[in-house]
Formats: structure tokens, sequence, C-alpha cells
């Protein structure tokens, strides 16, 4: 079967879809669960704190990709058969939500200590000064590193074309194989992350900089 | 029916992991060190303006960093040999770590660069040393002293990506695990096992990496 540069453009084009697909659903649902684990990592209970800090470390400190063959072959023992798409969603929140919530404890943490008592004295619970003096500080600190972790994201999902998962990378692969042209296959691979990544990385840094000059 | 976990076919097989291991280690120690002296490189181009590769580093750091290591590594092992670049599995993953690692200790270290105070570097030249004695006294060590802990965790981070080499057939780590549970078909099992050994593995790196910066970067004369 004989490919023009037009189909295999068209093909890596369906596949740049499913990439940013699964990065969105992983950014999102790792922001959701991000939260929540941030809040047991700065929460007044001991032992949320020490089970949101070895959640953040084990998933900062092994590969991607064994996170992947584990919720891929961990699932299927339970019996029932995963799709490399919910594996892949699943690994990805999971691996997303460990550093955003380092990231964003770390914007937590950079609002000074004096809010907290002088909420305190205002009689606020720790919930009210969370929500209406912490985390709105908090979240402008966050806004530049936040950006900039989704970089991270989007390169993750690369990972998934190993569990079979058919993204850019994946659609890649079987094109290089199919067309034996993997020079121009994975250059057009590689171009389409950078358009993806590029804008993310120039948001982050222009977000940075307005930020530095306001704060 | 339930599942019985058994990690009697793994344990079996410790000494392909450990010799994975070992092959990993030292692919992120070579990547470490031919990266961090190419960062290094880049970073005295990038803050000092030297042209035109201050141009050609900008490019690079930017593709490298916002496309995955797999990409890089397909490219470099699948892409090159059309240029007639032959790479083995070893040498490609080599380079693709080194590449990777290179440009984000670019950025990493430049950033140490540029906070080096102008007036240190004049009151270097005030006293007589020649432009490579003020580069490794004044500007290089205190830039590395500064940015020791970001490179520390650039250096797991490229320790964990390795992983993805075994899709090129580089024996290391995650090859010996995928090795091991097409044998046994304790697929669960080998892989938290291996999971286990990275996190040892990425502990293991960052407390000789604080040593190292403690010994001989940070604290020392």
């Amino acid at each position: 079967m004989e490919f023009t540069f037009w189909d295999i453009a068209r093909n890596l084009l369906t596949g740049l879809e499913w990439t940013l697909a699964l990065s969105l659903v992983a950014f999102i649902c790792g922001g959701v669960v991000g939260l929540l684990v941030m809040l047991a990592r700065i929460a007044p209970v001991r032992w949320l704190r020490i089970l949101a800090y070895s959640y953040i470390e084990l998933f900062q400190g092994t590969p991607l990709l064994m996170q992947l063959f584990i919720v891929f072959f961990g699932v299927a023992l339970l019996g029932t058969e995963v799709s490399a798409w919910l594996a892949a969603a699943a690994a990805l929140t999971l691996f997303t939500s460990a550093f955003l919530a380092e990231i964003w404890r770390g914007c937590v943490e950079s609002v000074s200590r004096g809010q907290w008592e002088a909420s305190e004295c205002l009689a606020m619970t720790r919930l009210e000064t969370l929500r209406y003096v912490v985390l709105p500080q908090a979240l402008r600190i966050a806004v530049a590193p936040t950006v900039g972790f989704s970089v991270q994201v989007v390169k993750g999902t690369a990972v998934t074309s190993i569990i079979g998962f058919t993204e850019l990378t994946k659609t890649g692969s079987m094109l290089a194989n199919a067309t034996f042209e993997p020079f121009m296959v994975y250059g057009l691979v590689a171009l389409g992350y950078f358009a993806l990544c590029y804008p993310l990385s120039r948001a982050a840094y222009h977000l940075e900089r307005r930020l530095n000059v306001t704060a | 029916m339930a599942y019985e976990m058994d990690f009697g076919p793994v344990l079996a097989n410790t000494d392909v992991l450990l010799q994975g291991a070992m092959f990993t280690l030292g692919l992120t120690a070579i990547g470490t060190l031919l990266g961090v002296g190419l960062g290094i490189a880049g970073a005295l181009v990038r803050a000092w303006r030297i042209r035109p590769f201050n141009y050609l580093f900008g490019l690079y750091v930017e593709l490298i960093r916002n496309t995955p290591f797999i990409v890089q590594l397909f490219f470099i092992f699948f892409g090159l040999p059309a240029l007639g670049l032959r790479l083995n599995e070893w040498e490609a993953a080599v380079l693709a770590m080194v590449i990777n690692l290179g440009a984000y200790s670019t950025e990493i270290i430049r950033a140490g660069v540029q906070a080096v105070p102008p007036g240190q570097i004049e009151a270097a030249s005030a006293l007589a040393m020649t432009r490579m004695e003020i580069f490794r006294h004044v500007v290089l060590r205190p830039a590395l002293a500064k940015v020791w802990p970001a490179l520390s965790s650039q250096i797991i981070i490229v320790m964990l990506g390795s992983a993805v080499c075994s899709q090129i057939s580089t024996e290391e780590l995650t090859f010996a695990a995928n090795f091991i549970q097409s044998r046994n078909f304790r697929a669960f099992e080998t892989y938290l096992a291996t999971t286990l050994l990275y996190l040892a593995m990425a502990i293991l790196i960052r407390q000789l990496l604080g040593w190292i910066g403690r010994r001989y970067v940070v604290g020392a004369r």
C-alpha cells in the first residue's frame, strides 16, 4: 500500500487529537485529585500529611512507564479487562496529581504565616481561611508553574504509546513501519508535540514574568 | 476467583533485575557527565550571548524541551540511519539522554550564571584573573552551587525517563523487567518489584548528589 504525504499527515493529525484528548483528561482529573492530595499534604492531621507525602514521593520517584504498567496489569488482575485508553488516563491522572499537589503546596506555603494567624484572630475556621484568604492568593502564584507543568503532561502522554494507546507517537511508529520513512515521520511527530507544547511554554514564561513585575 | 500474589518467580530473577539496575545507573552516569558538560557549555554561550551559538543553543533548548524524550529517542534510533548515522541501542540511548539533559541543564545552569553579580566578574578581572580562571572560580562554582538542587532533580527525571529506552531494546532495568514477565507471566508482581527498585535508585541518586553537592560544590572553597 502506498502512502502519500497527505495520508501520513492526516493520520498523524488524528493521533494528535488523541494526544490532546488524553492530555486534557489527565490534566483536569489530575488537577482535581492533586487538589485533594495538596489539602492532605498541608492538613493538621499528621497521618494524612504522611500519606500524602508518600503518595507524592512514590509517583515522583518512579518512571511513568512503570506506573502505566502497574495500572494496566494491576486492574486486569481484578478480573476486568482494561482498555489502553482507560489505563493511560488513570495512570497519567495519578502522575499529574502528584506533581500538581507538590507545586500547589509550594504556592500555598508561600502565602505568609501571618495571614493564617490574622484569620484565626478573626475567628475564621481553617477551611474559611483557605477558601477566602490563602487560596485566592496562592492561585495567582500557581498559574505560571501550573501552565509550565502542563507541558510535562502533554509529553508524558507519549509514553502511553508503549501500552498500545494510539496517540501521536504510536501512530508515528505504525506509519514509520508502514512507509519505511522513519526520518520524516518521527520528524513530523516531534513537530506535532512542539506545536502543542511550545505555546504552553511561552505562556508559562510570560505569566511568570508578568507576575514578577506586579508582585 | 481471587488472584494470588506470588513474588517467588520474580525473586528468582533478582540477578537479572540487579544487572538491569546497574545498566540503568551506568547509562545515567554517562548521560549525566556528558549532559551536564553540554549544559555548562550551553549556559556559557547563552548567558554571555556568544553569537551565533547562542541562537543555535536557544533553538536546541526549545526543540528538546517541547518534545517527548521517547520521540527524541525514536528519531535518533530509527530516523538518523536515513542520514547515514547508524547507532546501536546503547549509543542511541546515551545520545538521547545527553541531548535531553543537555537542553535542560543549559537552562538550569544559565539561570545560575546570570545570577552571578557583574561586579564580581569585574572584580576578578581587576585582580588580573584570566577569562578561563574567572569562568571556573567566579562564575561556574557559585552558579552550580545555586542551581544544584534543580540540577539534581533533573538528573533523577532523566534516570526515570530512561525506562523508555527498553523500547529500542537497550538492556536496562525496564528491559530486564519485560524479559522476566514474558517468561513467568507475573506481570504485576514483576513491575511492582521493578518500580520499587526505581524508587530506591531515585532516593540513592538524590542522596549521592546531595552529598557531592555539600562536599564539592556548595560548601567547597
